[in-house]
């Protein structure tokens, strides 16, 4: 390979998305630096070689030249239509997932990335697939749009609200990719990262098993578990330090200044109502910015979310 | 002014003959329009389109420099991959403040509202634009809509990103954001009107012998700009009041969770937003052709080439809007055709820079300051066209998305293209609205620093971006973190290229030397005027019977008028008396 704008693309580790993509971008930067150069070289040149002489200098009136305009229209056009054609088609591979694609369910919200997998395992912010298998991740929002974006991959889409997007992927070797939000959404935006973690592929069926079926285990330990799973910790630390919403340090059975003046203690129907309708009662010195759970959460759930909270001092 | 425009189209269809003289501007004139109204009352109630012009300009660079006073401190907080001195939320919002500034406030009306105001009737030789209190009321509601969108600062600020993309624009709680939509809501019909205005001033108020093959390329591509401003801005409009009412009266239409569609906001935002940047970007081209004839001293290659070109990008300009949405998830087949058109696109443009370049051959080619921010705009403004096409490419677009690419693409077209050609109109035109020349040698070097910081800002953003660094990050991975530095430093370097420049206009402004009517040795009409112009422009109605590029004939056949001068309206019944004697010359 060795091409000279290789500098510019990060690492392609799933070429059936990327090889076409990194060939049209090599393709175009190429073909552009050769225009750049004739346009800049030409434009320095008469610089220097007409430069006025004299107050007086005569011009010739050339007003235009037929064949000129014609052969500088028609081939940027030629090489257009081929940048399109080329690109088109990198689209379509993009656009076509595989039949045998393994299916993966990801949510994005503020600002966490929550992966599902066929047998109930659930991850945060982690996505684990067998290398060499095609994958496709089926994508919604559970607030505003985000976008799922892996560079090493070249594919990126945008996640919706009210409907179902999808990107698809091959990685060929085990080991870890970045993944971005690149759709504007608000505070923690650039922190709503998450990686791709490619396993062999016995590897990821022994993780697999490992991390499925129900959740077990006391209601503290579950809860724990669903803090960690919700992405609350994005927010919320455990630690006692200030994020963007209160810390769950030691806030049981204190009471909590609230925005409009009041104060309330936290009980549990206080963390079940700020679960749910985060709205309706915000914290003194916090923002509303929390996402609803509302219709997404058990009552058992938050049962073992409050057990778990009483337990942080 | 109807008398004139008359006796113009009778002189067109036939030969009727005018009785014309040659009139040589005076070299230091006793009454411009800076004199004829004095006071703080008599600017703000003016009607003379330079005056206006003047105070758009003004305002123009106040908001640029605010809105690149936030972009240094956006660059300085991006020094580190953490926090540097601004909290999250702040930067959030100084990012859509900025961008919205500048978009809004600072490029749309840059060049059609500033310079063209100004210069639109001198290069037809009219009086004045058609509607001069239209063109009044416009710039107040260019205030008021400013005003409004500092209110929003005041009532918690927006943090949506320029684009007020849904559903994050409605369901955010801030009141600012209605506020800011209002006020670009208001600031959409001062485009609108300065663009009825010119469509009409173009065509009714040219001066006798200005047909339409002898406009100047500055004009046609006014022309462009003012008929996507009357198209495209009412949807803006009708966007804004779409979100108003979903935001007030909760009728979904974005939202989904009203049962709205996001997409459907997207579709509806960029089919102004797209037109848009050809608002920004089509006047810089006439400015181009303008500057580069003058100190080539040359006639345009490809008149009809390039101003074609300027209609061909207002028109399939209205079609490409959604090459900004390859990722967002609307159909395939629009997918498709948006990338087709966008390529379309592209050949006018390149067709534009052909010509410029084939200009230059066998010119007589000074490099003054207008013409180096030629040069530098056709280095910079071809980057940004060719890293359009790479956006343009569907499967290459798809990873180069929301990146630091479309951050540094956006900016080589819009900074390097647009504001370039501006400093070059500025500079061009600066001894004509001012009667003074600046100081070169200082005009020279600050060009140095704008075009080398513009580059150590920019081009890192470019690399960065492929190897996958989103746009609206407060914080970033380690990786970047060089290339967020280069481009850090280089803001700074930009900075002071615009302080120099800020220094060297102040001093021209008091002690700058006399420039005389024409400096440069324009054959453009707006130069056979006095340098500051009368006010009403031209002490006698310019007529013409060359082209604005035709530098082989002698400067004497570019000073003609109607034999009569013309004063502030009462001579016209004189002038129609004497019109009908035996005269020199007349063209049809």
């Amino acid at each position: 390979m060795g091409r000279l704008f290789d500098f510019m693309l990060p690492e392609n580790k799933s070429p059936l998305t990327a090889d076409s993509t990194d060939g049209l971008f090599h393709f175009i930067n190429e073909a552009s630096l050769v225009l750049f150069l004739g346009v800049v070289l030409a434009m320095i040149y008469f610089a220097i070689r007409y430069k006025r002489k004299s107050e007086d200098d005569k011009t010739p009136v050339i007003t235009h030249n037929n064949t000129l305009e014609i052969t500088w229209s028609v081939i940027p056009l030629l090489i257009t239509f081929v940048v399109f054609g080329w690109g088109y088609s990198g689209w379509l591979n993009l656009k076509t997932v595989p039949d045998d694609a393994y299916e993966i369910h990801v949510t994005g919200f503020k600002w966490n990335w929550s992966v599902n997998y066929e047998n109930g395992a659930q991850t945060i912010n982690e996505i684990h697939v067998p290398k060499g298998t095609p994958i496709k991740l089926v994508m919604q929002s559970r607030d505003v749009l985000h976008s799922f974006f892996v560079p090493e991959y070249r594919v990126k889409h945008d996640v919706l609200p009210n409907r179902y997007t999808y990107v698809w992927f091959q990685a060929e070797e085990a080991g870890e990719s970045q993944v971005f939000c690149t759709e504007y959404c608000g505070t923690s935006h650039s922190n709503m990262l998450a990686k791709v973690i490619v396993h062999e592929p016995d590897d990821f069926k022994t993780w697999l098993d490992e991390n499925g079926g129900t959740p077990s285990g006391s209601p503290v330990e579950q809860g724990e578990k669903l803090v960690s799973l919700q992405g609350c910790q994005t927010c919320h630390s455990v630690d006692g330090s200030d994020l963007i919403g209160p810390s769950f340090k030691g806030i049981w059975g204190r009471d909590r200044n609230l925005a409009d003046g009041s104060s309330v203690t936290v009980d549990e129907n206080y963390i079940r109502e700020s679960i749910l309708y985060p709205g309706e009662k915000i914290a003194e010195g916090y923002q509303n910015v929390m996402t609803p759970y509302e219709g997404r959460i058990s009552d058992e759930e938050i049962t073992n979310i409050i057990e778990y909270l009483k337990t942080i001092d | 002014m109807a008398n004139v425009s008359t006796s113009a189209n009778s002189a067109a269809s036939t030969p009727m003959k005018l009785k014309v003289k040659q009139f040589q501007p005076a070299q230091t004139p006793t009454n411009t329009y800076l004199t004829d109204e004095k006071g703080v009352w008599a600017w703000l109630t003016t009607v003379d389109h330079k005056k206006i012009g003047l105070m758009y300009l003004g305002s123009v660079a106040f908001f640029f420099a605010l809105a690149g006073f936030l972009a240094i401190a956006l660059r300085t907080e991006l020094w580190t991959p953490a926090k540097t001195f601004i909290e999250a939320d702040t930067y959030n919002q100084l990012f859509t403040l900025h961008g919205a500034m500048m978009v809004f406030f600072v490029l749309v009306p840059s060049i059609p509202a500033a310079l063209g105001n100004f210069i639109l009737p001198m290069q037809l030789g009219a009086k004045d634009v058609a509607f001069p209190r239209l063109n009044l009321a416009s710039f107040y509601i260019y205030v008021f809509g400013a005003i409004f969108t500092f209110l929003s600062l005041a009532n918690n600020g927006f943090d949506t990103g320029w684009t007020f993309y849904t559903p994050y624009s409605s369901d955010t709680n801030s009141a600012g954001i209605i506020w800011v939509t209002l006020g670009v809501f208001i600031l959409g019909f001062s485009s609108i009107l300065t663009g009825t205005n010119f469509i009409t001033t173009i065509h009714k108020l040219r001066a006798p012998g200005i047909s339409w093959d002898r406009l100047p390329l500055n004009v046609w591509a006014l022309y462009a700009t003012s008929i996507i401003q009357v198209l495209a801005t009412p949807v803006l409009a009708i966007t804004i009041l779409l979100l108003a009412m979903e935001n007030i009266l909760d009728i979904g239409i974005f939202d989904p969770a009203l049962g709205g569609d996001p997409v459907l906001y997207q579709h509806f935002f960029w089919f102004y937003s797209h037109p848009a940047v050809y608002i920004m970007i089509v006047p810089g081209f006439g400015i181009i052709s303008e500057v580069i004839t003058t100190f080539s001293k040359k006639t345009i290659f490809g008149y009809w080439a390039i101003a074609l070109s300027s209609l061909a990008i207002a028109f399939i300009g209205f079609l490409v809007w959604g090459h900004h949405m390859f990722t967002s998830g609307q159909s395939a087949v629009a997918t498709t055709i948006f990338s087709f058109l966008t390529f379309l696109v592209g050949i006018p443009t390149g067709i534009k820079i052909f010509n410029w370049v084939a200009t230059l051959y066998r010119g007589s080619i000074s490099m003054k300051t207008p013409m180096l921010y030629v040069f530098i705009f056709i280095f910079l403004f071809s980057i940004g066209g060719f890293t359009g096409i790479m956006l343009g490419a569907l499967s290459v677009d798809i990873h180069l998305h929301d990146t630091y690419y479309v951050v540094a693409h956006f900016h080589y077209v819009m900074m390097g293209g647009t504001l370039i050609a501006l400093l070059a109109g500025l500079h061009y035109w600066w001894p004509k609205m001012t009667g003074k020349m600046y100081n070169e040698p200082l005009a020279k070097i600050a060009a140095g620093f704008i075009f080398i910081g513009f580059n150590v800002t920019f081009l890192p953003q470019f690399i960065m971006g492929a190897q996958g660094m989103p746009r609206r990050y407060y914080n970033y991975i380690d990786q970047f973190t060089p290339f967020h530095q280069t481009s850090t430093i280089g803001s700074y370097i930009l900075a002071l290229g615009f302080l120099i420049i800020l220094y060297y206009l102040a001093h021209s402004l008091f002690k700058g030397k006399k420039a005389g009517p024409n400096p440069w040795n324009s054959r453009g009409l707006e130069w056979q005027s006095t340098s500051p112009p009368d006010f009403h422009n031209f002490s006698h109605t310019p007529v013409v019977i060359h082209g604005p590029y035709d530098y082989h004939q002698p400067i004497e056949e570019f000073q003609l008028g109607l034999a009569v001068e013309h004063g502030h309206g009462e001579k016209y019944l004189a002038a129609d008396a004497t019109g009908s004697e035996a005269a020199e010359t007349t063209s049809a």
